[in-house]
């Protein structure tokens, strides 16, 4: 590896760590700026002041709120997220299998979506301007136009309702093997497919669009070589970075954004989780989603910016 | 008939032309040329740019870039007829028999492979021949075209060498999988003159080493002298003139041969330096921001008034770093500019508005430098308006005096520049720098995106206004024969220094330092034979070292 690309690499990982600090805070803060306390939220507005001060000291809420802020993040560094009000459980804990749940909903997803995408969007552009890339565009521009709980009614609707094929919730019950598991997931996956496949495969045919416009892909045709070898070859390795980054906002979109749709298949992952406990004004189970949220999201776009720097061979082979 | 290689009867080709917000329409751009060419023969295109010679050299591939296809006629190669043939023939044509280089290697090279994977890709794709005697190949073809370390050169990215180099490793892609023709459409064009010797000797070493068949595509004559056997003169997509080399150089029949022939052949009588300069430069040394090393070190140059120095140099020699900073846009590290007498703040924000309407500029794009959504009268209008505060009839009169002068009539004033032609936008440009009445104007390369013909009518446009108006020019260029038609005085620069200076008589004339030597040796002469000479005078100098 280069000493530049080393360089740019680390300042990306650098700047991802920070962001993520500067969003902790943020979580932190939002939190803090909310009326009442965990105090107050355990004991109920009819709590006396007196009940009220010693739960506050109990639970260190006295202290200044940057040490409380410290002290919040140490222990998430430690992998000690706390205690949820509510039930009492270990946030942590809980929070694991749910993460799971959602991480392999996502990636199942992401497995679907990504080569689905950038395969429409090759399409597209091997078909530019003609019925197949109008096909394509007008579809996946319905798709993702439709909120996603009416495209996920409407799928639950169809598949379990009308044609019976499918539960119309998604259950993942501890022992199911593999196969069940990705017929529980099969209609959220769906919803979520339609959701993200307009804007990948979009960018996918913009920037290889884009790039086809460049003289060398002329060159590439004037060799003899076919169109796919042509757009395959020498366009695609000129694509990565605006693709890649695209895709990663959408993988990231997927882990955070399925709040609703596991809301409307009744999918016991993270959205789920965070939903019910802010219904509740659980705090300490809203902090420490939102510190997984930022987290998924801020390594996924460092990951982008990474493989884009590596995709460049300008950094890459410096003169 | 298969004794030709290339046969091309009445060939017709289109453009489809879709105008923002208008209906699309057809225009015909190639009105039915005919040519042959034999094998191992080369044939030389001619015309400035919209003649269609590059249009006319991709057909020979059966390609139409962009909207562009042909509409009519026949081509022929290896005596099957190309643009009747399936996507099968064509395949095997491109890339095989027939192969391509283009006016930009930089560009045409695919920014994220290496130079050796590119240049046998042709003979892998097409399966002429294994992988390891494609490397050999394209490694003899290195060698042959006097590119360094052939044996490791192409393992490096396009970014990584020269465009004088990937130039030539474009003529190793084109030559690799051994076809029967190449197009060579405008190879030089984009090259510095001193490397454009080198680049031109080894293409015509490596035609003459192969027997390939080419044609030759460009808008220099004295270019097309040196490579070709035969020339054909196109003007507006017909056929002008078609002839050996030597009848088209030396006896060249149409009136429009002739005058690409005698292009470059204003003459100006150099004017004496009067007693105070208009413009002092002083040990002027400027770098930019983040870059450790000075691009220009000590230029000192003056300028008299109502004469024009012009400043030569290559690319990355620091001659438009000397505008800006005299312009203001870059402060220099030290030194001095004195303009009219007074010595002007090396920032830009601190000049005065006379110290900014004296100094103008005219930058060597016509097209970006000025704003595509205003009519000419706009554009013409604004500094009168903002320094001298016209208004209505007032302004409309000095607007039609300027258009006057830059010869183009009234019926101009509310067009747009995208309905104007190259030198007609140059013009306009030089008509908003004379609108300020300024006592200097700064011309960037001016010429240089322009056809012969048009240039050579812009340098006498540039001429008589000065004769006129008494504005002097500080002219930058990397064209030697500009600077012998327009210069009073030359610097001739080299990496940031001011090599050789004087008057036009006294730098034009031996005896020579080495760069300078160099840079007029490279010119070249629009006769047959100029390249042989000089290759070899140059070897017998290197040989007598």
């Amino acid at each position: 590896m280069s000493p530049i690309v080393l360089k740019l690499v680390s300042q990306r990982i650098a700047l991802g760590l920070m962001l993520l600090l500067a969003a902790s805070a943020l979580i932190f803060a939002g939190t803090q700026i909310l009326p009442g306390d965990v105090a107050q939220s355990i004991l109920g507005q009819s709590a006396t002041p007196e009940a009220l001060e010693n739960l506050r000291r109990d639970l260190g809420l006295n202290e200044p709120a940057l040490t409380r802020y410290f002290n919040w993040l140490s222990d998430a560094l430690r992998g000690d997220l706390g205690t949820a009000l509510t039930n009492g459980k270990d946030i942590a804990d809980s929070m694991s299998g749910r993460l799971q749940n959602t991480l392999f909903l996502a990636a199942s997803a992401a497995a679907v979506s990504v080569p689905l995408a950038i395969f429409l969007g090759l399409l597209a552009v091997q078909f530019r301007n003609r019925w197949p890339d109008k096909l394509i565009s007008a579809v996946t521009l319905a798709t993702i136009s439709v909120p996603e709980f009416i495209l996920g009614y409407v799928i639950m609707y169809v598949v379990a309702v009308k044609l019976r094929w499918l539960p119309s919730v998604s259950i993942l019950r501890p022992g199911m093997d593999f196969g069940d598991k990705l017929e529980a997931i099969a209609m959220p996956v769906i919803v979520l497919t339609f959701v993200v496949l307009a804007h990948m495969m979009r960018m996918t045919r913009a920037a290889i669009l884009n790039v086809m416009e460049s003289a060398y892909i002329e060159t590439a045709e004037l060799k003899g070589l076919s169109a796919f070898q042509t757009i395959f070859r020498h366009a695609m390795p000129n694509a990565i970075s605006p693709i890649v980054n695209v895709v990663m906002l959408n993988m990231a979109y997927l882990v955070v954004g399925v709040v609703v749709v596991e809301v409307v298949f009744v999918y016991p992952g993270m959205g789920q989780y965070l939903v019910d406990h802010v219904a509740k004004r659980d705090v300490p189970v809203v902090q420490a989603s939102g510190l997984v949220f930022a987290s998924v999201y801020i390594v996924l776009n460092t990951l982008a910016d990474i493989i884009a720097i590596l995709a460049n061979p300008r950094l890459r082979h410096p003169k | 008939m298969s004794e030709y290689l290339l046969k091309v009867k009445d060939l017709k080709i289109g453009a489809h032309v879709m105008p923002p917000n208008e209906k699309p329409f057809d225009i015909e751009i190639v009105h039915g040329v005919s040519f042959d060419l034999e094998k191992g023969k080369v044939l030389g295109l001619i015309g400035e740019s919209g003649a269609g010679k590059s249009t006319i050299g991709l057909s020979a591939l059966a390609y139409g870039r962009g909207s562009v296809s042909i509409t009519g006629g026949e081509v022929h190669v290896n005596g099957r007829d190309i643009l009747t043939g399936d996507k099968t023939l064509l395949r095997s044509l491109r890339g095989h028999e027939v192969t391509y280089v283009s006016q930009s290697a930089a560009a045409s090279f695919n920014p994220s492979k290496k130079i050796l994977e590119q240049v046998i890709e042709s003979c892998i794709r097409h399966k002429l021949c294994s992988d390891s005697e494609a490397k050999s190949r394209a490694i003899a073809l290195f060698d042959q075209l006097g590119l360094p370390d052939p044996a490791t050169f192409g393992d490096r990215y396009p970014h990584q060498v020269s465009g004088g180099q990937l130039q030539r490793a474009m003529t190793a892609m084109a030559l690799c999988p051994k076809p029967d023709l190449v197009i060579f459409d405008e190879p030089t064009t984009a090259l510095d003159v001193t490397t454009q010797i080198d680049v031109l000797a080894a293409i015509k070493r490596a035609i003459h080493q192969t027997g390939v068949a080419a044609l030759y595509i460009t808008h220099d004559l004295a270019v097309v002298a040196q490579v070709s056997d035969h020339i054909m003169v196109l003007q507006q997509g017909k056929t002008v003139e078609y002839g050996t080399v030597d009848q088209i150089i030396n006896t060249p029949k149409e009136a429009y041969t002739q005058a690409l022939v005698a292009v470059r052949s204003i003459e100006h009588e150099e004017k004496q330096p009067t007693a105070t300069p208009v413009l002092l430069v002083e040990g002027i040394s400027a770098r930019y921001p983040r870059v450790k090393s000075d691009v220009l070190s000590d230029v000192s140059v003056e300028l008299h008034p109502g004469q024009t120095l012009a400043v030569v140099g290559e690319s990355g020699s620091g001659k438009s770093t000397l505008a800006r900073v005299i312009t203001g846009l870059l402060p220099p590290r030290s030194g001095k500019v004195i303009f009219d007498g007074r010595e002007l703040s090396s920032a830009l924000a601190e000049r005065s508005g006379e110290d900014l309407r004296e100094l103008q500029m005219i930058y060597q794009m016509a097209d970006t430098a000025m704003n595509p959504r205003q009519t000419i009268a706009n554009i013409i209008g604004r500094p009168l308006e903002l320094y001298f505060g016209l208004k209505g009839a007032e302004k409309d009169k000095r607007i039609n005096e300027l258009l006057e002068e830059i010869e183009m009539g009234q019926e101009f004033r509310n067009r747009y520049p995208a309905e104007l032609s190259g030198g007609q936008k140059q013009r306009v440009c030089i008509a908003r720098a004379l609108a300020a009445k300024p006592k200097l104007i700064i011309c960037d390369e001016v010429t240089s995106a322009l056809d012969p013909l048009v240039a050579d009518g812009i340098l006498k446009l540039l001429l008589d206004l000065q004769k006129i108006e008494g504005v002097s020019y500080l002219f930058i260029t990397h064209d030697l024969a500009t600077v012998r038609a327009i210069a009073d005085s030359i610097a001739v620069m080299h990496q940031g220094k001011v090599v050789r200076y004087g008057s036009k008589s006294k730098v034009l004339a031996p005896p020579f330092d080495d760069y300078t030597d160099l840079l007029l040796s490279s010119v070249p002469e629009m006769k047959i034979g100029w390249l042989e000479n000089v290759i070899a005078h140059r070897k017998m100098e290197s040989a007598g070292n």
